[in-house]
């Protein structure tokens, strides 16, 4: 009864965000089978993530709930649930389309503010210090190749993706 | 001699030079020539799609452009950057307005995606160039008397549809490769489970409780030593057992090689050469059991 109710009242606006984002189109095949949760290693530590919870309240509208919580962040990306949902819906990427929504909407764990510096400033996600750069001969290792940062930043500019970058340090 | 444009990705080449090392030395004892190409950049891994998939697919499509451009298949050590960038390269096969979509941010650059190459993880390259016939006869050290627990990790295997790398579900090529070199792979509990890697530095304490129900596993089974194919695994399992230790008070002393280290030394490359100081859990009593 409750769950009628629910879906009574559902915004839908939010799962139709969703869906437009990329690759998030097909959330809405989803019929709560729960699949996903029973193959989900995280959700068998914790009590904080599952992600047939997090699809229920998506497409019942929950957006604030959804975005600005930790649960999105505890996906370890492994892909089982994709593997194996019967109605193939793309769940772990819906987690990352999720994700994008919070990162747009300033909800940015510390730690992926760090990894959007780190790609936009060296182009790396893990930086290669001067001094492990330099000790590569002597282990017997060829030089690096140049980094294609200046391309890389043309990519970010033309996806937005600097912009992000921006706001999230206006924000902090 | 089969080229390959390398895919080194960041974390191997500043953290990990006994993974660069090992798979230099053993593909190149295999004929298998590597060629560094300029310009490459981060594969856009989960971090980046975390934060913009338009933008992770525009990075992973900036670096195929470059193997496109110098007419190389590319190969990568890394499972990240082996998903990042075959599911990249997949998916912009498969749709052609994803791929226009791409294309109009890459034309900043003076790139566009073609769609003529193929990326491979190497051990798509062992089975498929060289063979598994053919890497037993290169044997000049077999580890007879190994015992390994094949870890295979997240993303070598799924998302399936775009990776065709093996069956997910019940995978067979690094066991095969792993008795190829003459050690005996042992079966153990929730192999295909998550390491828990992807969670360091945002929720350690559930990263660590995968690494460890893996370490338990592995243990449990009689393993001598875990075989990795990511440096994310690896982390996970090797630096993770110091964390485990002093979280858990649980010591495993569980050695972790990756796959290639031990190619490495089955074909008679000397140990000395492979930076094996760089392991957190020594592995010393691995190689004191290569004949």
């Amino acid at each position: 009864m409750q769950c009628l109710e629910e879906e009574k009242t559902a915004n839908l606006t939010f799962s139709e965000e969703l869906r437009q984002e990329m690759l998030g189109e097909t959330i809405t095949l989803c019929y709560q089978c729960g699949t996903c949760a029973s193959s989900c290693p995280v959700a068998k530590i914790t009590p904080s993530f599952n992600p047939r919870e997090l699809i229920k309240l998506s497409l019942l509208g929950k957006k604030d709930e959804v975005i600005s919580g930790e649960a999105i962040w505890l996906c370890c990306s492994c892909y089982n649930c994709d593997e194996r949902c019967p109605q193939k819906v793309a769940i772990a990427l819906a987690m990352f389309a999720l994700r994008n929504i919070a990162f747009k909407e300033g909800y940015i764990p510390n730690i992926y503010s760090e990894f959007a510096s780190a790609i936009l400033y060296d182009g790396r996600i893990v930086k290669v210090s001067k001094f492990i750069e330099k000790k590569r001969p002597t282990l017997g290792l060829p030089p690096l190749q140049p980094t294609g940062v200046d391309a890389l930043r043309k990519i970010l500019s033309a996806t937005g993706f600097d912009k992000l970058q921006v706001r999230e340090e206006e924000m902090s | 001699m089969t080229r390959y444009a390398l895919f080194l990705g960041c974390t191997i080449p500043a953290r990990q030079p006994n993974y660069e090392l090992s798979a230099r030395k053993a593909l190149a004892k295999l004929g298998v020539e590597l060629v560094d190409l300029a310009n490459m950049t981060c594969c856009a891994p989960p971090p980046v799609q975390s934060i913009d998939l338009e933008t992770s697919f525009a990075v992973a499509a900036y670096n195929i452009c470059l193997a496109e451009e110098a007419d190389l298949d590319l190969i990568t050590l890394c499972s990240g950057c082996f998903e990042s960038l075959c599911a990249a390269n997949v998916a912009l096969k498969h749709s052609p307005e994803l791929r226009a979509k791409i294309n109009r941010s890459l034309s900043q650059t003076g790139k566009e995606f073609l769609g003529s190459k193929e990326v491979k993880h190497y051990l798509q390259v062992l089975m498929e160039d060289i063979g598994i016939e053919n890497l037993k006869q290169k044997v000049s050290k077999p580890l007879n008397n190994l015992k390994v627990a094949a870890f295979y990790g997240c993303h070598v295997l799924r998302p399936s549809g775009h990776l065709k790398f093996d069956d997910p579900e019940r995978p067979s090529i690094l066991e095969n490769l792993i008795e190829a070199l003459g050690a005996k792979s042992v079966e153990y509990r929730n192999k295909l489970k998550c390491c828990g890697g992807l969670l360091r530095g945002y929720s350690d304490e559930i990263a660590l409780d995968l690494a460890r129900e893996k370490l338990a596993n592995t243990s449990k089974a009689g393993a001598d030593c875990i075989a990795t194919l990511c440096p994310f695994c690896f982390v996970a399992l090797d630096i993770g057992q110091i964390q485990i230790r002093s979280k858990f008070q649980e010591t495993y002393n569980m050695p972790v090689l990756h796959y290639s280290e031990l190619l490495a030394l089955a074909l008679g490359i000397d140990a000395k050469e492979l930076a094996l100081e760089t392991h957190k859990i020594k592995v010393d009593k691995i190689v004191s059991k290569i004949p």
